[in-house]
């Protein structure tokens, strides 16, 4: 990021509109030919509780949450206001001056809605004096009478966002376009008036801010805002997937409602079941019948899908799970995002896995890996697991829309047609081999065939089982079976090597020091590192977004060319650095972890001091962070 | 060649078809009910005019779940309570199949009880055979969501407090259009409720009683049984909801002081089928799923063409 930059904030209770205000303030950004990228927080309740959504917009390329923030519209709580209300929302204060100040940046700009935030709470914050330290800018504004006095007090946040356009010289018109747009009638005509009303009271006031919106620079292709949820549910769809079955849990929800939505458009079926075991068993039932067909969850979710995950394997039907990850262990932290699950996802079910795991880094990999990922589970009969997190779910950004122009893919894969099954080689008994020791190609990968299919017929089962799939315990063709399973494993992978590595690598080829880094915080660590290159250090980057199999050779050459390495995820544990050491271990003494767990994603600010602290030896002054040294150390 | 030719073949089939080409040595013990099962569902197949290619048999786990073993067709032995939502996806990706579900009474009763309770509840068109012997038998005779009260087993040696379920009054509460209950010892009975059960649009529960000579000493406990369409006692209007539920009960309670009634207890003709139901929100595709794979003609739209739109 070498560009100017907003990050504004938003800030009120859950369920004031908080959300959808910053969606569209964003896209508003987005079409006047700006970058956008939000980063939203909130906690696990429907309403009240605090929330804030930042915006960060730059003429230059934004592909992460920023370092603080130097804008925030702080509008109150509009609920709990009498007694009844306190009995359902509950009495919780919602403080959205107070609980946001502390990462306001200097010299930034604070409106806050006079109507709604308490007095005592003004009065208890010291305001002017830290307003003259930090040089921060405030205007206090009655936005919610300005809300009533040209239509209702919910348009207070249209207010808002015209105070906001006022302040920063903003062009209105991406707001009123919008407004048209979404809404209609009356509701319509007031927004449209509340946003006039508020734009010209507040151009007219004293302005004392340098602050201004940076330059549109403008996009040379059509954009569109989305989250990492939406780019997995557009990859499976673009990729045939045509059923999906699934059990509400946040943040998995937001894949599964996607998906819900669209597909009776597109032909296909969406089951909400009992619980996460039926929706494995459901996904796994569509695709042993012919369909390319997904499921996921959550963590606690995901757990309860380990059983039908191994069938999956044992049974070799291809299957594509999603795991939505949020910090646990347990129920943990609902709304908060955490690297947590990755052991659970690598690991979880009885027995050797055979499966497929992968972990984009931002939204393309998003909906390059979920495609992938059905690509492999139908071409290699074997699970394969999406595994992102709450950060990627829940933030949007603003892409090429071209990047999405991608051809469908109905092929199903390893499936014969009956044609190819009439020829294909029988046993004596006249039987399908569905499970051939050998396959005819040479491949690990056995012929298949779909209830239905003349002369496919074959027996799926999760007890070990011989060619045509009868249960069999007999040792040497367990060992056959196994030595096949888990001999795809090595197909894929250097199948992934050759055709469609999901490694990225970012920064100077010959810098001395490294940054690994898995999933969300892809973008982020990039961030950080060109500014540590711009300070002068020598540092690059590795995003691994195949985890298994796990693409050792990459990784290795990757790390012999750096002094060390430091490895920087979002869980307590290290659990990525274990993996690496595990399938690498020759490295161990190369790799160092920096880590956060408290809920909130790295900021790149952290990522850099973090990194210099390693480096210098010295110890981590931020204390949200943990740094664990190298093994040896 | 069109993609799933063996669904609908016009032609006979016989019962012998339906046994493996090699004939899996059964592991089933000597005397076991699961025996009838097996040949009453052989004999109901050219009964119902259909073919193994077409017939999908999902298990669960158990003895019970060996069915698809000894059964020739396109078989999935699946994961201990699991089969009813692994085969009613199968028939939504492709409601052309014969869908048949086999399971014990721990698998459906106990274990995959949600399962059960929610596929009945939404009437998916398949079968649910659930053998019935009151015992776990796999895992050695251990008490079953079946077994009487005060039955001793190794994990209850001092006899369960827990009541059984009654298998009838649930799924019959739950949803099942189809109702009924069979038992191994009567192979004629049990291979027309089967037949009738696959013909049945809907939900088809079948009650399964085996007895289980090895861990259940009380096996021969239903003979001898009264057919309760055979008999001049129990008269009662099948597709009466409140009858059957009257009688039901009256059944469950008999069981376990030796009277057994099988037969047909509640058959709703007029109950849509799921995939209907599904079908008239217009959330269910109108030629089968699965052909679509196949099909060279088919259509295979740009989502990105569609929804990003919205996103602009
Ligand atoms: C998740 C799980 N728990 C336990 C078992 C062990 N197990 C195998 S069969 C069985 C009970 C089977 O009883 P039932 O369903 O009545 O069938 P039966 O053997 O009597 O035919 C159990 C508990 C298992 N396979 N999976
Ligand atoms: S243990 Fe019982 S149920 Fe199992 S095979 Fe033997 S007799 Fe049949």
């Amino acid at each position: 990021m070498t560009g100017q930059e907003l990050i504004w904030r938003i800030a009120g209770g859950s369920g004031d509109g908080i959300d959808s205000t910053s969606q569209n303030f964003a896209k508003a950004l987005m079409r006047s030919g700006l970058d956008v990228f939000t980063h939203r927080h909130y906690p696990s309740r429907i309403r009240g509780g605090h929330t804030f959504v930042e915006v960060r917009a730059s003429n230059d390329e934004v592909r992460s949450r920023g370092d603080g923030y130097n804008f925030l519209l702080a509008l109150g709580d509009s609920f709990a206001r009498n007694p009844q209300e306190e009995a359902y929302y509950g009495n919780e204060e919602v403080k959205p001056l107070s609980e946001n100040l502390h990462d306001l940046r200097e010299g930034g700009i604070i409106v806050y809605d006079e109507g709604l935030l308490e007095d005592d709470e003004i009065a208890d914050l010291n305001l002017e004096e830290r307003a003259e330290e930090n040089d921060w800018h405030v205007y206090p504004l009655n936005l919610r009478e300005i809300a009533r006095e040209h239509g209702r007090e919910v348009m207070r946040n249209t207010a808002g966002v015209a105070a906001t356009a006022a302040l920063l010289g903003i062009d209105t018109s991406y707001f009123e376009e919008l407004i048209q747009e979404n809404m209609s009638g009356d509701v319509m005509e007031a927004n449209l008036t509340v946003l006039e009303q508020a734009y010209e009271q507040v151009s007219e006031m004293d302005q004392s801010h340098d602050l201004q919106i940076p330059e549109p620079e403008g996009h040379d292709e059509d954009q569109v805002l989305l989250s990492g949820s939406n780019a997995i549910a557009y990859g499976a769809l673009d990729e045939g997937c045509r059923f999906i079955s699934g059990y509400p849990m946040t943040p998995w929800t937001d894949v599964f409602t996607i998906m819900s939505q669209n597909l009776p458009k597109f032909g296909g079926i969406s089951e909400q079941v009992e619980d996460e075991i039926a929706a494995a068993c459901l996904a796994l039932g569509a695709s042993h019948a012919g369909v390319k067909a997904m499921s996921g969850s959550s963590g606690g979710g995901f757990a309860l899908m380990s059983e039908p995950l191994g069938l999956a394997e044992m049974t070799e039907t291809p299957l594509v799970l999603v795991e939505a990850m949020r910090a646990g262990p347990s129920t943990g932290m609902p709304t908060k995002p955490e690297q947590g699950d990755l052991e659970h996802v690598l690991y979880t079910s009885q027995g050797d896995s055979s499966r497929v795991v992968f972990a984009p880094g931002n939204l393309r990999e998003c909906y390059d890996q979920t495609r992938k990922a059905f690509e492999i589970a139908y071409d290699y009969q074997i699970p394969t697991i999406v595994v992102y997190d709450q950060k990627l779910q829940g933030e949007l950004r603003n892409v090429d829309e071209s990047f999405f122009d991608r051809e469908p893919n109905g092929d199903p894969g390893s499936v014969l047609t009956e044609e190819e099954i009439a020829e294909a080689a029988h046993h004596a008994s006249g039987k399908f081999q569905r499970f051939q020791h050998e396959p005819e190609d040479g491949s690990n990968v056995s012929p298949r065939s779909v209830p239905g299919q003349k002369d496919g017929r074959f027996l799926a089962t999760g007890n070990e089982h011989n060619e045509s799939g009868h249960i069999s315990e007999d040792p040497q063709n367990r060992v056959f079976q196994m030595d096949r399973r888990l001999g795809k494993l090595d197909d894929i992978r250097t199948d992934l090597d050759e055709n469609a590595s999901h490694q990225t690598y970012h920064g100077p080829e010959d810098a001395d020091h490294g940054i690994i880094v898995w999933g969300s915080h892809q973008d982020t660590v990039f961030e950080a590192v060109d500014r540590l290159n711009d300070d002068g250090h020598s540092v690059k980057a590795l995003g691994v977004s195949d985890l298994m199999p796990y693409p050792v050779e990459e990784v290795s050459e990757w790390l012999e060319s750096v002094d060390q390495a430091l490895v920087v995820e979002m869980n307590a544990s290290g659990q990525f650095r274990g993996l690496t050491q595990k399938e690498i271990g020759r490295f161990g003494p190369k790799l160092s972890s920096l880590l956060k767990y408290n809920g909130n994603p790295f900021e790149p600010h952290e990522i850099v001091e973090g990194f210099e602290s390693s480096i210098n030896g010295e110890e981590l002054a931020a204390n949200n962070m943990k740094y664990v040294p190298a093994a040896g150390d | 060649m069109s993609a799933f030719s063996a669904i609908g073949e016009d032609r006979e089939t016989d019962r012998d078809e339906f046994t493996p080409g090699i004939e899996p040595q059964a592991t089933w013990c000597p005397g076991c009910g699961d025996f009838g099962v097996l040949k009453a569902l052989k004999q109901a197949m050219p009964e119902v005019g259909k073919n193994p290619d077409e017939v999908a048999l999902f298990t669960g786990i158990g003895c019970s779940g060996k069915l698809n073993s000894y059964f020739e067709s396109y078989g999935f032995h699946t994961i201990h309570g699991r089969e009813l939502p692994v085969a009613r996806a199968a028939k939504l990706a492709n409601p052309e199949l014969e869908v048949i579900a086999a399971g014990g009474d721990g698998d459906n009763y106990g274990i995959g009880g949600n399962h059960f309770i929610h596929t009945a509840r939404e009437n998916h068109d398949m079968v649910s055979i659930v053998f019935n012997n009151e015992i776990f038998g796999l895992t050695k005779g251990q008490t079953s969501p079946t077994s009487p009260k005060g039955h001793k087993s190794k994990t209850q040696p001092s006899g369960s407090a827990k009541s059984p379920i009654r298998p009838l009054s649930l799924s019959l509460t739950a949803g099942a259009s189809y109702v009924a209950r069979t038992a191994a010892v009567n192979p004629n009975q049990a291979k027309e409720i089967l037949a009738e059960a696959i013909e049945h649009d809907g939900f088809a529960h079948v009650d399964f009683l085996t007895q289980c000579p090895t861990w259940n000493k009380d096996a021969k406990q239903y003979v001898p049984y009264t057919d309760i369409q055979q008999s001049d006692e129990y008269d009662h209007d099948v597709s009466d909801r409140q009858e059957a539920a009257e009688i039901m009960y009256e059944t469950e309670s008999k069981l376990y002081e030796g009277e057994v009634l099988t037969g047909r207890y509640y058959v709703d003709e007029d109950r849509p089928s799921y995939q209907e139901e599904k079908a008239a929100t217009g959330e269910m595709p109108d030629e089968p799923l699965a052909e679509r794979y196949f099909d060279e003609d088919a259509e295979w739209e740009r989502t990105a063409d569609e929804l990003l739109d919205y996103h602009k």
